[in-house]
């Protein structure tokens, strides 16, 4: 009961964030030099036809009202249509978010097999060979920009070993699946080598506290000292940083995307900058805020559940 | 009385970069059935290590390097870890000093003393009775809610108790009580102190007790081991030790003790500080520090030797010129009335 109180004031909290995110960008997008109608209509519209776009786009009514219309539109998801596509922005996203979440949640899946295995491997061999090796590497691949790594990819398994496709979409899931290998591997990279040093620092400092020593003192298997006590302590860390980096990698996929031309949020909201296709990018950074707040919501309720000491 | 434990010329080293740490070096003692046997020296004279020893707790880079711990005549030092494991917690337990670092802050305090069930094929039902039993015999109030609760809602003195507990989940024959009150204050520490011995006598167990207080000494040892730079430097029983101390250490300790007789005298401290470990001069560790100290004391260790019946001291003094007065004095020598 207690933990759902807690979910429920988290859920609340929400909303004054989001609130203000809107204002932020409705306000942002206004005060760019231009003006939206001449740059639809170009160089040689006539003062007339700019003013007709002025009242079709709605930009002659006041600030207020304008920001009144765009709040509506989002709650009611009436969010217009797209300036440059000519469709309705809803059906852009409907179509196109699932792509960058299936992204991310495979770029968070790479980093999560990778991550725990070498950096608690690294943290348990301290100082030795192998945790040399680790570190160095994840030193190196944290160095690494990824849309570097992402051509260098394409490269090696698309046009050597011709394995994975170097980009585009899939049009069944499996297919899918493929086209995502290598951008997850790119996307995946930096954050990987984040939680191995971040697992490694952790199981290093645990293991020497007394605890772990207690544990073993009891004469339990040896795994269950890793499982539930090294572990176990090590998670709570690490889930705070794999949930910054899950925001990052959500932002990241407009890179990602552009490099591996994959049909997400990411290379539309490319897109919709570079053709000023203002509706198309206030609802896109208010997406991609909702987004990163969901990620926050679900980390503070996992690590309700991973770490008894904190508060409700 | 029959020896339960026999720790024998024990060395614990530490491979550092700046070089090797002699934490434990040469140390022997025994521990008999059913007594209280103290470990007492300064912070860093090798006591800790040595408990850990005993239990192979010992990490990288530290590493037993030589010496035997037979446990009832079996060598804890070469045993398989499989076999080790029979022996933890269901032979010899360990409490530490710290309580908080010492449980897992994750972990309800329910699973942490099942844990130590571990090897009693206990059923749930089983388990929790005897969860209960064991926060109630240590003198845990409201046991069943207790259980529970997570580390961090329990204050100092309970949650050294609940770690006495889960020590106690297999029914140990011996605990290793490593400084378990230090870091708590003086009233819980009388209790805590009070408990082991309690629990000492109702369920039959050796206790091996961990401190550098010597008022604890006296009020819970039957034989005590006085440490200093990983070695053993006395070793006698508790009431010879404060009433006719061999050693110059025992006795500077002693000194150092503040004296109802002598009120507003001075306190007379040890001057120096201990020795670095990783870098022990020549000949008795001891010896910089030592009001008696002889030019044979710089250049050779002193083997322990026996200068009593069942008296061990490491010094070159002559025995007739270690007659230091304890600061307890004893009609009949083996009376336990002071």
């Amino acid at each position: 009961m207690n933990r759902l109180n807690y979910i429920i004031k988290r859920i609340l909290q929400i909303i004054p964030v989001l609130l203000v995110v809107s204002i932020l960008i409705f306000l942002m997008l206004r005060f760019i030099p231009g003006d939206p109608a001449r740059l639809v209509l170009g160089e040689k519209a006539t003062n007339a036809e700019v003013a007709a776009m002025h009242e079709k786009l709605g930009l002659n009514k006041s600030l207020l009202e304008q920001y009144w219309i765009y709040l509506k539109g989002i709650l009611t998801l009436n969010l217009g249509d797209s300036l440059k596509y000519q469709r309705p922005v809803i059906d852009l996203l409907r179509e196109r978010t699932g792509v960058t979440l299936l992204l991310t949640l495979v770029s968070t899946l790479f980093s999560l097999i990778v991550s725990f295995p070498l950096g608690y491997f690294a943290g348990m061999h301290k100082d030795r060979l192998g945790d040399h090796v680790i570190r160095t590497t994840a030193l190196a691949a944290i160095a690494m920009p990824s849309f570097w790594v992402g051509l260098l990819l394409m490269i090696v398994f698309g046009l050597w070993f011709r394995v994975l496709p170097v980009g585009g979409w899939g049009a069944t899931l499996p297919d899918q699946l493929k086209c995502l290998i290598l951008p997850g591997i790119t996307q995946s990279l930096m954050t990987s080598a984040l939680l191995i040093r971040n697992i490694r620092n952790s199981v290093v400092e645990i293991n020497l506290l007394d605890y772990v020593d207690f544990a073993r003192s009891k004469g339990i298997p040896e795994g269950e000292v890793k499982n539930n006590h090294i572990l176990r302590n090590a998670m709570i860390s690490t889930v705070t940083l794999l949930s910054m980096r899950m925001a990052y990698m959500l932002g990241g996929s407009v890179i990602i995307e552009t490099v591996f031309s994959l049909p997400g949020i990411g290379a539309l909201t490319t897109e919709a900058i570079f053709s000023r296709d203002y509706s198309l990018v206030q609802t896109l950074v208010f997406l991609f805020a909702l987004l990163v707040l969901i990620i926050n919501l679900l980390t503070d309720i996992l690590y309700s559940f991973l770490d008894p000491r904190v508060e409700f | 009385m029959e020896n339960l434990l026999e720790v024998r010329d024990l060395k614990t080293y530490f491979y550092t970069q700046d070089g090797v740490v002699k934490s434990v070096d040469g140390v022997s003692f025994s521990v008999r059935r059913g007594e209280t046997f103290g470990l007492v020296g300064e912070s860093g004279c090798g006591k800790s290590q040595t408990c850990r020893s005993v239990l192979r707790l010992i990490k990288k880079p530290g590493k037993i390097v030589g010496g035997q711990v037979l446990y009832r005549g079996r060598d804890l030092v070469k045993m398989k870890a499989r076999e080790l494991r029979k022996i933890r917690g269901k032979e010899i337990s360990i409490i530490f000093q710290e309580p908080m670092t010492s449980l897992n802050p994750v972990l309800k305090i329910r699973k942490q003393i099942y844990e130590s069930f571990e090897g009693l094929n206990l059923s749930k039902q089983e388990k929790n009775d005897r969860a209960v039993e064991l926060l109630k015999l240590v003198g845990i109030p409201m046991p069943e809610t207790r259980l529970d609760e997570y580390i961090h809602q329990f204050s100092g003195g309970m949650r050294q108790r609940a770690m006495i507990a889960i020590a106690l989940g297999s029914n140990p024959k011996l605990l290793i009580a490593d400084e378990p009150t230090t870091a708590l204050d003086v009233t819980i520490q009388d209790q805590i102190m009070k408990l082991l011995n309690r629990l000492k006598q109702e369920l039959d167990m050796s206790v091996i007790l961990v401190t550098h207080d010597l008022g604890v000494v006296a009020q819970m040892c039957d034989r005590v081991a006085v440490m200093y730079a990983g070695m053993v430097m006395e070793m006698t029983d508790t009431v010879t030790l404060f009433a006719k101390p061999r050693h110059p250490y025992t006795y500077a300790l002693m000194s150092s003790l503040p004296d109802q007789s002598k009120r507003g005298s001075r306190l007379e401290p040890i001057l120096g500080s201990p020795p670095d470990l990783g870098n022990l001069p020549q000949g008795c560790p001891f010896a910089p520090r030592c009001k008696f100290c002889r030019d044979i004391c710089k250049k050779e260790l002193p083997p322990l030797v026996e200068v009593e019946p069942g008296h061990m001291s490491r010094c070159h003094l002559k025995k007739d010129e270690t007659n230091f007065s304890g600061i307890i004095s004893v009609p009949d020598a083996r009376g336990r009335k002071y």
